[in-house]
């Protein structure tokens, strides 16, 4: 199914089965192979050089993350399975990319993520419990976005990019950016998948951004799939040309390589931060997953195809690397795990104690002033509620 | 422009005042949108600002809404107080996701941790001859939309006052102009400007006005309407009626207690507006009469409005734009009773 390699648009074939697993793309910055190996080619040199820093350190930790991430994910799923949470978007299989670029980010640099970027709110330090909370139906966001610099996840599918751009925009307004201060400058990164490249916020970011030269980071995580729709209903050219054509400068990177996904949003942040402009990334990548618990993907794509991306699994990846050059620990490696069982154990624990808001929150905040309706209906409700409660003696 | 003397000036030029106060008084502030840098807007209500405050905060935008509201969003994250300008009223639906679903829910979404006071500023409206989808009167479906403050002045002092009450409130505020009025001149008189704590609560964004006291009919408008009402209480005061006109200001929130403490006093309602009058803001405003004032009712409420018909062409607007004498045929349908 080689509807993803490069080559004159109007000779791919657009409408392929998605019962085959899809062919490897080229170009694609890699930097280790699925095998664990370093890639050391003349055209990565300028991404390998991003990251000679990297100590063994940095990668456990970076394998630190990942883990947790996907432990997550699955405590995740078992909690909406139990009835816990009303929904869960899993991020199985995008470890690397989220994980990796969310690295390259500094302390005052901000994000915009959709609503599947778990494993950029692990490496942001945004609370575990505080991710579910939307998913449990607690709250409409989760966590304070300027604790962090995460902004609260989006449901409708682009519109944070707009958001993002703006953001940035106001960052070159208030001078963070060129400074040459590595503590001041400042750039975003927002994530969308490739169903979002379809919307029109998503196209008119890339107008405003280009044309203002914002500071922004356009990380596209191509899954392969937009519920049930494969990437050909979406795109007829190969997604990180999509910026090009905005005059923005675009890479497609392994979305399954940590350090690949850390190098080239490093290099794309250093563009943003220091008045270079946007970058548009396209992390090719595989949602092995669900597009969430409500979702049966056996309807629409094919177990050889699922398969076949599990071979590339991006913590395995990862795991040989480390192994491969002697970083890998066993006792380590326990640990980690012993740090993921706490996790699960504190996830079941804490999201089940999460209990509804007072039925009085839902007239709160809805305007940062005083609005004579929502008053009115509030103090309408509080009066029923009580008459209701002194007839019936029920706590609500 | 800081004389506490009173000026006469046009509507348009008394929002641009309004805005020049804002821009002056906080560096935050920004105006963005199609053509409102170098050409001033299409109805030069930003005539000059660009000159004066420069390309980073008179921003001429690409042509497209939903890009102009989703990044004022992001700027609004960021601390900046963006003022955006829709060309005109039937080209904001584009941005009406960004304004309905992002805007809206920001502030309630993240619990009161962000706020996004952002103003989007839509000329809105008939009467001026134009050709389709620039006439149209869209502002219940925004009113309709909890998170959202919706406007629209009716002189040149309220749309100075409003429009800097409106910049300076940290809700979201949907400010309609009505664009038939532009031209409309008006004593303004200058104030210091709002602080944030007081522009969200100020009476121009949440209480009505009465433009014009009476005893035998209430006659309830906003925006382009008024001046329509308030000759038509003209025409009734000749015939021997007394029509009360009072401006709502603000579709929401709705200053019910203005609008019930008058109807209470004539008995009679009229509610004139120019979008069409099915689920429109009349219908809201007629209902909560009839809970607030019953027993005061000499006659069902009406409404004079626009019909359940797309805006007609140019040739047909004034047959179908409430008019004086279709607001004094509904008062004397109420009188009737």
């Amino acid at each position: 199914m080689p509807q993803h390699t490069t080559g004159e648009p109007d000779k791919m074939p657009v409408d392929v089965p998605a019962d085959v697993a899809p062919a490897d793309v080229d170009p694609l910055v890699q930097l280790v192979s699925p095998t664990g190996e370093r890639v050391v080619e003349p055209d990565n040199a300028t991404y390998r050089s991003r990251v000679d820093h990297l100590t063994s350190e940095d990668l456990r930790a970076l394998y630190r993350d990942m883990v947790l991430t996907r432990r997550f994910d699955d405590e995740a799923t078992a909690l909406q399975r139990q009835g816990e949470l009303a929904l869960y978007a899993q991020g199985r299989g995008q470890e690397a990319a989220q994980v990796g670029s969310a690295y390259a980010l500094s302390p005052q640099d901000y994000v915009f993520p959709s609503y599947r970027e778990h494993g950029v709110l692990q490496a942001r330090g945004v609370d575990p419990v505080d991710r579910l909370r939307l998913y449990r139906g607690e709250d409409h966001g989760g966590w304070d976005p300027n604790e962090h610099n995460v902004h609260l996840y989006t449901l409708v599918i682009g519109s944070h990019v707009l958001h993002a751009t703006g953001y940035a925009m106001g960052v070159q307004r208030d001078g963070a950016v060129g400074t040459g201060d590595a503590a001041r400058d400042a750039a975003v990164v927002t994530y969308f998948g490739d169903g979002a490249t379809s919307q029109g916020d998503v196209s008119e970011a890339l107008v405003f951004a280009a044309v203002n030269n914002a500071p922004v980071v356009f990380f596209l995580q191509n899954n392969q799939w937009a519920i049930s729709e494969p990437t050909s209903r979406q795109s007829r050219a190969p997604l990180y040309q999509r910026g090009e054509g905005f005059g923005i400068p675009s890479v497609r990177v392994d979305g399954n390589d940590v350090l690949a996904c850390y190098a080239v949003t490093a290099e794309a942040l250093e563009r943003a931060r220091s008045g270079g402009g946007p970058t548009f990334v396209e992390a090719y990548t595989y949602r092995m997953g669900a597009h969430t618990t409500s979702d049966d993907p056996s309807r629409y794509r094919a177990r050889a195809e699922e398969d076949h991306w599990a071979r590339r699994d991006p913590i395995d990846r990862l795991a040989a690397l480390l192994r491969a050059e002697g970083a890998w620990d066993d006792g380590w490696a326990a640990g980690i795990e012993r740090e993921a069982d706490a996790l699960g154990e504190r996830l079941r624990t804490e999201v089940r104690e999460l209990g509804a808001p007072p039925a009085t929150a839902m007239f709160e905040h809805v305007y940062a002033t005083e609005h004579a309706q929502v008053q009115a209906e509030r103090a309408w409700f509080e009066q029923y509620e009580n008459e209701t409660n002194e007839t019936t003696g029920a706590a609500r | 422009m800081t004389s506490a003397t009173p000026q006469t000036l046009t509507f348009a030029r008394a929002i641009t005042e309004g805005l020049r106060s804002a821009l002056e008084s906080d560096g935050k502030v920004l105006v963005m949108g199609e053509d409102v840098g170098r050409n001033g807007g299409v109805f030069r209500v930003t005539d000059g600002l660009q000159k004066d405050f420069g390309e980073d905060r008179v921003v001429d935008t690409p042509l497209a809404e939903s890009g102009i509201v989703g990044t004022a969003i992001g700027m609004a994250l960021r601390g900046y107080r963006p003022v955006c300008e829709i060309q005109f009223d039937g080209f904001v639906f584009p941005a009406y996701d960004q304004i309905t679903t992002q805007l809206a829910k920001m502030h309630y979404r993240s619990r009161g941790r962000l706020q996004v006071p952002v103003v989007i500023r839509i000329p809105y409206g008939g009467g001026i001859g134009a050709v389709e989808h620039h006439s149209e009167s869209p502002e219940a479906l925004f009113a309709h939309t909890p998170g959202l403050r919706v406007v629209s002045p009716s002189t040149p002092q309220d749309a100075y006052d409003m429009i800097r009450a409106a910049v300076a409130s940290p809700d979201p505020v949907l400010f309609f102009e009505p664009k038939g009025r532009y031209w409309s001149k008006g004593e303004v008189t200058t104030s210091p400007y709002p602080t944030v704590a007081a522009a969200g609560g100020a009476d121009v964004l949440n209480r009505a006005r009465v433009a014009r006291q009476g005893t035998d009919v209430t006659l309830v408008a906003y925006g382009p309407t008024v001046a329509t009402a308030l000759k038509a209480a003209d025409t009734l005061a000749a015939e021997g009626t007394s029509a009360e006109v009072v401006d709502l200001r603000a579709i929401s929130p709705l200053d019910v207690t203005a609008v019930a403490e008058s109807v209470k006093r004539t008995g009679r309602c009229v509610v004139v507006h120019e979008a069409p009058t099915f689920l429109g803001s009349g219908a809201e405003v007629a209902a909560r009469v009839s809970e607030e004032c019953f027993y005061s009712l000499e006659a069902p409420v009406l409404r004079v409005g626009g019909f359940h018909a797309p805006y007609p062409v140019a040739k047909l607007e004034h047959e179908y734009l409430p008019s004086v004498d279709r607001v004094v045929d509904a008062v004397d349908r109420v009188l009737a009773h």
